[in-house]
């Protein structure tokens, strides 16, 4: 044990097989000094699982319905050292890019497991990147996010991105405005804008994203600026760099 | 391109064909026509060598006025129209022809010579031209049976291939690796379990690589196939995963192609029912009548999952299969409504016993 204070290391076991969480179960039993707080089989017992039980350690399934192993990494901060579990080699890069401890597929053998503990076990506490900017990192190029997904303590929402209006910058927070509502994510403006299609977001502020469909006409204010009228009547500021941005893609779909 | 320029040596062909005609015309307008032997050459053959190009232009209207599709009737009168208006503008052209010679010392009075000579010079012109008609509708269907026949090997080689991925996307590594991980779970808590899950898999296994030889399988042993997948894939997600079957109208016995059914069926359990928390349920369901079975795969499937790949591969390489072997009478329909998603198959029934019958 690398740690000899008489704390157990926490852990968490998240996937939508129950026969997949048994052998994780059985693999952790061998190992008193881990304890396992919680088994979730879905990311959004996942998500409220974290902020409960704050564990040291996840081990992540990453396709499960709803919520991927990755939004639910996205959505629990960097606290937690996270471990994936998968039977699809594809996604190793990728886990590795968000910060993730180890990688290990299904099925899987006692020694990779073993391994991958010691990992964990050395990374418990490590200070990282927030974890929306990670993922932004971790993303293919010419991909672009098809949702967003937001957590409100234990409440996750996701948001598809044709129904998000705009998203101002709010110190280290962003809001996004959607259906009459505002959600608010830890995320740079500069990290979002990096995930959104270009094609159908602009940045028209320093502060502002704003969904180019819901932009219905722009009006001169000021001696320089200009107000961009959403389709619900909202107002956002536009300055003269995102108002030559707004027109290219104007041009650009005419 | 016209076919006859292109290559070069086959016009040099069309201008030999041409050189009888020219001389049928010289004779014509030297001795019926009274011109005499010089003064027929040196009209003829400028007036050839500008008819024979004008008459390629048939190529344009034969493609224009196809003999299959539209009415033979208006096929004749469009080439007998064209046939008058060129003629009338080939014979002003020997018009002017003679009269620019007739200025010349050694040909003077040909212009009145030659007048009436016109309605001679009318009719052959007419005649050719409906010859170059005829020619050129024989040049067409040549290449038509010649497109027709690349158009056959393609579609045979397209066909293997598809077969050929069929064979290849046959058992997805990752239901392996999932199937593998539940029977190691299964070893310490339920041996028994695990045991039967083992001989699942071999057997499903086995069954598929049996298939690469065959062209087509009866129902029962698609299905048989089939419920083995849904069994092992039962074990793994337990509860969430519910079928239901309903193939009382169709025989047994239909012949189909080998693994038809099983990429649509992984399609509804992978995108489907894995993506939904509570689970849901695979629907296989079919009809026959008229000759005709129609099947469907219906499952429940998350409308808000913008992960979900509609269809992907497995739909794709079903279609190619189906267009290969039935080609237009078989039917591929994909539809999603209420968070079903639903594919509809249909192809004859009786072509594939038949053809299984000979071989």
């Amino acid at each position: 044990m690398s740690r000899k204070d008489d704390k157990k290391t926490t852990a968490l076991i998240v996937d939508d097989e129950d026969l997949a969480r048994l052998v994780l179960r059985e693999l952790i039993q061998t190992h008193p000094e881990i304890e396992v707080l919680a088994e979730c089989g879905n990311g959004f017992e996942a998500v409220k699982a974290v902020a409960e039980h704050k564990p040291d350690l996840i081990f992540l399934d990453v396709q499960m319905p709803k919520l991927s192993g990755f939004d639910v990494l996205e959505l629990i901060g960097t606290d937690t050292a996270v471990i994936f579990v998968t039977a699809y080699d594809q996604y190793a890069m990728r886990a590795f890019e968000v910060h993730a401890v180890d990688y290990l597929l299904k099925p899987i053998g006692r020694d990779r497991f073993e391994a991958a503990l010691e990992r964990a076990k050395s990374r418990i506490g490590e200070k990282l990147p927030p974890a929306p900017d990670l993922a932004a990192a971790a993303r293919p190029p010419k991909q672009f996010l098809e949702r967003i997904v937001v957590r409100d303590g234990t409440r996750v929402t996701l948001i598809p991105v044709a129904k998000l209006d705009y998203a101002e910058a709010q110190d280290d927070y962003v809001a996004l405005a959607s259906e009459g509502k505002k959600h608010l994510k830890q995320q740079t403006i500069a990290g979002l804008e990096a995930c959104l299609d270009p094609d159908r977001f602009v940045r028209v502020h320093r502060s502002y994203v704003v969904n180019f469909e819901r932009v219905v006409r722009i009006e001169p204010y000021g001696k320089d600026s200009r107000l961009a009228i959403l389709a619900d009547g909202t107002r956002l500021p536009v300055s003269r760099a995102g108002y030559a941005r707004l027109k290219a893609l104007l041009d650009q779909r005419a | 391109m016209h076919p006859l320029l292109t290559p070069i040596n086959r016009y040099g062909f069309y201008l030999l064909a041409w050189t009888p005609l020219a001389a049928i015309l010289v004779y014509l307008l030297a001795v019926p026509g009274n011109l005499g032997w010089l003064d027929a050459t040196v009209l003829v053959i400028p007036l050839c060598l500008v008819y024979q190009f004008v008459c390629l232009s048939a190529w344009y209207m034969c493609k224009a006025a196809p003999l299959r599709g539209a009415s033979s009737f208006r096929v004749r009168l469009t080439h007998l129209v064209a046939a008058a208006v060129i003629s009338l503008l080939w014979i002003e052209f020997a018009r002017l022809l003679a009269y620019v010679l007739s200025q010349t010392a050694s040909f003077r009075g040909l212009s009145e010579r030659f007048a009436p000579q016109v309605p001679v010079l009318f009719g052959v012109g007419f005649l050719f031209y409906l010859l170059s008609v005829a020619a050129h509708y024989v040049i067409l269907a040549i290449e038509e049976s010649r497109q027709a026949e690349a158009r056959a090997l393609e579609t045979s080689i397209f066909a293997r291939d598809a077969e050929l991925r069929a064979l290849k996307a046959q058992v997805n590594p990752h239901f392996l690796f999932n199937s593998l991980n539940s029977i190691s779970a299964l070893t310490s808590v339920d041996p028994v379990k695990a045991r039967e899950m083992c001989i699942l898999l071999a057997e499903f296994l086995r069954m598929t690589l049996g298939l690469g030889e065959k062209t087509s399988v009866p129902l029962s042993e698609e299905l048989s196939l089939l419920h083995r997948y849904l069994a092992i894939e039962k074990v793994r997600f337990g509860s969430r995963l519910l079928m239901e079957e309903d193939l009382q109208q169709v025989s047994s016995s239909l012949q189909l192609p080998p693994l038809l059914l099983q990429p649509l069926i992984e399609n509804a359990v992978t995108h489907g029912i894995a993506n939904l928390p509570e689970g849901g349920t695979v629907r296989l369901s079919g009809q026959s009548h008229n000759g005709r079975v129609h099947l469907a795969i219906e499952n429940t499937f998350d409308p808000e999952s913008t992960l979900t790949r509609k269809g992907g591969l497995g739909l794709k390489n079903v279609r190619e299969r189906l267009e290969a072997r039935y080609g237009k009478d078989a039917n591929i329909r994909v539809s999603t409504e209420n968070a079903i998603f639903r594919v509809d198959l249909s192809f004859p029934a009786d072509a594939a016993d038949t053809k299984e019958a000979k071989s």
